[in-house]
């Protein structure tokens, strides 16, 4: 049977990091794409597929058009079985984007929100089918709590 | 070896400008990733950016991390089983977008995982003693339940019914410049 294709997006650091956690062991089931901001991450992914993008927050809002464009071809060219994401806001526009086309999204919020979701997560929440907490204390109707990243 | 990191996003030069201070009366010597910075120390050795594999290479020579209050070093020092003092950036200083650090250097302490220091003396302190040790250790991955249950919401065919558009069958037009790129 032919392996479904999952696009796992994060933005570099602690995103990346912890998505790769969580990722890396799901790659005997699925075929991973690994979609994030910087070039040569792609040492850390061994021979799945790779693309990157421009990194973007809250305090450079306008580089959201030319990466708007980016995650549409990829997400075209690629088309994922499911997107999944950690964070930041390159996830975000991804889910969004993703959610548009009917594809399965998945928001993992960041292991470092410990009182409150981030603020992309509350977005996430509207726009992404499935959402995640790492802490207990964070879920609610919506957003689940079903472990965390820190593996024990 | 004393490896010092502040992530990649924004500058943190109030800890490079600590760790620089104390680095003087230290005798052990210190390397610092200061992205972005501006403060030019004079103590330490540093770089402003370092690609994923000669970070690596770093951080596992280290025998102490310092570093902001970011989660992918802090995963990183644990599951490496090196000591790890954070420093959280505050949003107050324009440091951050907003204070998770604090929050997370705050339940990271709390859960015993980390060493924490707000402030220069507090720094000093921690760096002064000989005590310092790895404090809490992670495997190579996420847990198997939580990969589990990830897998389990992936299984299921997928039909979320409400799609607004949908992928022509054959479509090459815009994809141009990525095919020609997987050729290279």
């Amino acid at each position: 049977m032919k392996k479904k294709k999952v696009l796992a997006v994060a933005s570099l650091g602690g995103h990346w990091i912890q998505l790769l956690r969580i990722v890396k062991p799901m790659e005997q089931y699925y075929n991973v794409v690994y979609f994030t901001t910087f070039k040569k991450s792609k040492t850390m992914v061994g021979d799945n597929k790779f693309h990157s993008l421009m990194d973007f927050n809250r305090w450079n809002v306008w580089k959201v058009i030319p990466v708007f464009f980016k995650v549409l071809a990829v997400i075209i060219y690629e088309r994922p079985a499911v997107i999944i994401t950690t964070g930041a806001a390159p996830g975000l526009l991804t889910i969004m984007v993703g959610r548009l086309f009917g594809i399965k999204t998945i928001w993992i919020d960041s292991v470092a929100n410990v009182n409150t979701l981030s603020k992309c997560g509350s977005l996430a929440k509207l726009c992404a089918k499935n959402v995640y907490t790492q802490w207990p204390d964070l879920a609610d109707k919506k957003v689940h709590y079903i472990g965390n990243v820190f593996g024990n | 070896m004393i490896f010092c990191t502040t992530g990649t996003q924004v500058a943190f030069d109030r800890l490079i400008k600590i760790v620089d201070e104390i680095a003087a009366d230290l005798d052990e010597e210190v390397v610092a990733q200061a992205n972005r910075g501006k403060y030019v120390p004079k103590n330490i050795r540093y770089v402003r950016f370092l690609p994923p594999k000669e970070f690596n290479e770093l951080f596992s020579k280290a025998r102490l991390i310092i570093a902001h209050a970011g989660m992918g070093t802090i995963l990183s020092a644990m599951l490496q089983d090196k000591p790890i003092i954070i420093f959280p950036r505050l949003a107050a200083l324009k440091e951050h977008r907003n204070d998770h650090q604090l929050a997370t250097a705050m339940k990271m302490k709390e859960l015993k995982y980390v060493y924490v220091a707000n402030n220069e003396a507090e720094l000093r302190e921690l760096l002064m003693s000989d005590e310092l040790k790895p404090l809490h250790h992670i495997e190579k991955y996420a847990n198997q339940s939580f990969v589990g249950e990830i897998c389990k919401i992936i299984e299921p065919t997928h039909s979320e019914k409400k799609s607004l558009l949908k992928i022509p069958s054959k479509l090459h037009l815009p994809l141009i410049h990525l095919r020609k790129k997987k050729k290279t």
